[in-house]
């Protein structure tokens, strides 16, 4: 298990300086450089290159991704003189937009989006699994039939659609809940999770078809196994039968799907943070890359690919956990 | 109505099932999967249940352990287990008896343990569900006592261990250890050996008897294999189509056998004693459809001598009735001396039958 763990983690750290590359790369291909968007449209030629050379963008590339690394393990300098700016590690450079530390970006962004996928993975877990859970134990009958019909709607939905509509009739129209704002968990738990109800149940819903009929037909297939059949000849009650036996067979490929999931959504949830005006990495992304602020893109895209990529190592771990037969070595 | 053949110790049966009947509806139309099976089992003695797949002998004994999904499978007759009519019998008061009176062990160890538990968890389980006061050290204790019973060396350190961790014939034996816990009156094994090398089979075997001399138990022991019947079985219940064709004791069934679907079966398994060079002689087509199982007698678009009398084979669907010596029971229309007369001319030279 040990050096299974190590050994991801190596394999890890390489797909990680790959991306960070390919980023690096695909920056510098975009014809538009950042100086002028920085500079106006008065800027002259000159005035660019002024611009440029306090950005650091004028360097010659490797040296460029040379001193990123660097500012990332042992912290780095900007400029000299009095101009001389000391950036500690980990060092993710300074925004082009406002000068603000990337580092402290990320702290104030990310903790924005780990609750709203937190808080909506749990939501749309504990509905999706539970519906088809008991939609498999009831198969063909008026609950099955409309509970796989409801996360069908609910499957063919988009956040912005699902999302407003909830917005509309939970906030504009009765009024049952505030409009959605982030309040830090540690200052006031009610507050964090009044403000975040609203992208939870957009979330939860949403996904929740998914995770539905996922452990809708794991289950059903469970269900037929021989070792089903061994546990109700035995004369284990039925939902002794159901919960120990076929559900803790049935959820081994939700576990995967559903780290993958939760990884890839602490990356950004940008529609979701987008319309209910959350201030979250997805959005910090989206806005950096429009204004070509590398040092914020690198340091989104880097963090989404570590979010996958430790997503993928639990989600392993995980399984060898659940299921004896897969031996980690 | 059919005779049952007679107790043999005087005992009363431990399970009696009369006139069973399980149908299934389907979008095809109606499985009739067994179709009118009466037999009885005495504590201390074995039934072998033999016929082809789809005969319905798995039905019947998943039939009498109450594991038929109720909204699908619609049982009738009679099932009488220790006394206590089955049949009709609520869910809660069936699951009572299942796994502490009547246990059963499957065909295919492997699929049939839990992957995710370990041997001894799940043997151990079966032991807590019917004695609700054992704490987990005392489950402990009589499982591994059971693996140990079972013939499964270090019963203490396999009980952690998994099942594919495993061996076939040790899974068969962990299967039987589970089946064994709550010492069950009624045994019921479903194919136990199938699954295993022929050299494991034999062990299984042996283990089973063994056990059967300790415990006492009714024992059903469902095969196609007519060796494993002869090594085991007191008394043999041939099916085809979901209904009984001929029963008696191993030594009339398989010595002096009465239906041709019996010869059949017993001259396509061929034999180290025989000429070696004779040819076997397999049943000809293949097994009836029970939705629309064959009129008269189910097995006569394959039986070789279903036109010696007339139309009666296609028409009249033939009883169950005394074959002549007691207890022999045959479901054929040919006359008794003619039975005889061609199992010595055309069968007892091939195959087992010699």
């Amino acid at each position: 298990m040990f050096r299974f763990v190590v050994r991801r983690l190596l394999v890890a750290g390489v797909t990680l300086v790959v991306i960070s590359l390919v980023t690096f790369g695909l920056f510098f291909a975009v014809p538009s450089s950042p100086a002028k968007v920085m500079c106006g449209k008065n800027c002259t030629a000159a005035d660019i290159a002024q611009v440029e050379q306090r950005l650091g963008i004028d360097q010659p590339l490797p040296r460029q991704y040379a001193g990123f690394v660097k500012g990332i393990f042992v912290g780095r300098t900007y400029g000299s003189g009095d101009f001389r700016q000391d950036c500690p590690a980990p060092c993710l450079g300074y925004s082009f937009r406002n000068n603000q530390p990337v580092t402290e970006i990320i702290a104030q962004r990310l903790p924005v989006t780990f609750s709203i996928v937190f808080g909506g993975a749990v939501l749309w877990l504990v509905l999706g699994i539970s519906l088809g859970m008991v939609s498999a134990l009831r198969r063909g009958t008026v609950f099955d039939r409309t509970a796989i019909g409801i996360t069908l709607a609910g499957a063919s939905m988009q956040v912005y659609f699902f999302g407003l509509i909830l917005l509309y009739l939970l906030v504009y129209a009765t009024g049952l809940l505030p409009f959605p704002s982030y309040t830090p968990l540690t200052e006031n738990p009610g507050r964090w999770a009044v403000g975040l109800l609203l992208p939870w149940m957009t979330l939860g819903f949403l996904n929740s078809a998914l995770y539905a009929r996922l452990s809708r037909a794991q289950m059903l297939e469970t269900l037929s196994e021989d070792f089903v059949r061994t546990a109700r000849a035995k004369g284990l009650s039925a939902r002794q039968v159901h919960t120990r036996h076929a559900l803790r067979a049935a959820i081994t490929p939700i576990v995967t799907i559903a780290g993958l999931d939760i990884g890839t959504s602490l990356g950004g949830t940008f529609i979701t943070e987008t319309i209910f005006g959350l201030q979250g990495l997805g959005k910090a992304t989206v806005e950096a890359v429009q204004f070509l602020n590398l040092p914020v893109v690198m340091a989104t895209v880097l963090l989404a690919a570590v979010f996958i990529v430790v997503a993928n190592i639990v989600v392993d771990v995980l399984y060898a956990v659940i299921d004896p037969r897969v031996r980690l070595s | 109505m059919v005779k049952l053949p007679e107790p043999r110790s005087g005992e009363s049966p431990y399970l009696r099932v009369k006139d069973l009947r399980v149908r299934f509806d389907t979008e095809d139309g109606v499985v009739r999967a067994v179709d009118g099976v009466s037999f009885s089992v005495e504590r201390g003695r074995t039934l072998g249940i033999v016929g082809e797949s789809g005969s319905g002998k798995s039905v019947t004994s998943l039939a009498i352990l109450g594991l038929h999904n109720a909204k699908r499978a619609a049982i009738s007759g009679e099932i009488s287990v220790g006394g206590r009519q089955l049949v009709g019998m609520p869910e809660e008061e069936v699951r009572r008896l299942r796994g502490r009176d009547m246990a059963m062990i499957f065909q295919d160890p492997l699929s049939a343990l839990h992957p995710y538990y370990t041997v001894g968890r799940q043997i151990a389980e079966a032991y807590r569900v019917h004695h609700p006061r054992a704490g987990k050290r005392e489950a402990r204790g009589r499982a591994v006592d059971m693996l140990g019973r079972v013939g499964i060396p270090q019963p203490g350190k396999r009980f952690d261990q998994y099942p594919h961790e495993f061996s076939g014939g040790m899974r068969q034996r962990a299967m039987i250890a589970m089946a064994l816990v709550n010492d069950p009156d009624l045994l019921i094994a479903d194919e136990p050996t199938t699954a295993l090398d022929v050299t494991v089979q034999a062990q299984i075997l042996d283990l089973l008897e063994d056990l059967q001399g300790e415990f006492r138990s009714a024992i059903i022991l469902i095969t196609h294999d007519l060796g494993v019947v002869s090594q085991v079985a007191d008394d043999v219940l041939v099916m085809y189509g979901g209904r009984a064709v001929e029963h008696g004791s191993v030594e009339q069934v398989l010595r002096r056998p009465q239906h041709p679907y019996t010869w059949g079966l017993l001259s396509s398994v061929p034999s180290l004693h025989g000429d070696a060079d004779a040819d076997l002689v397999p049943i000809k087509g293949n097994p009836p459809s029970l939705i629309n199982l064959p009129s008269g007698c189910a097995f006569h678009p394959r039986c070789r001598y279903a036109d010696r009398n007339g139309d009666r084979s296609r028409t009249e669907v033939p009883e169950l009735r005394p074959a002549g010596e007691a207890g022999h029971l045959v479901a054929c229309h040919l006359p008794a001396d003619e039975r005889t007369r061609l199992y010595q001319q055309d069968i007892a030279q091939v195959g087992v039958a010699q």
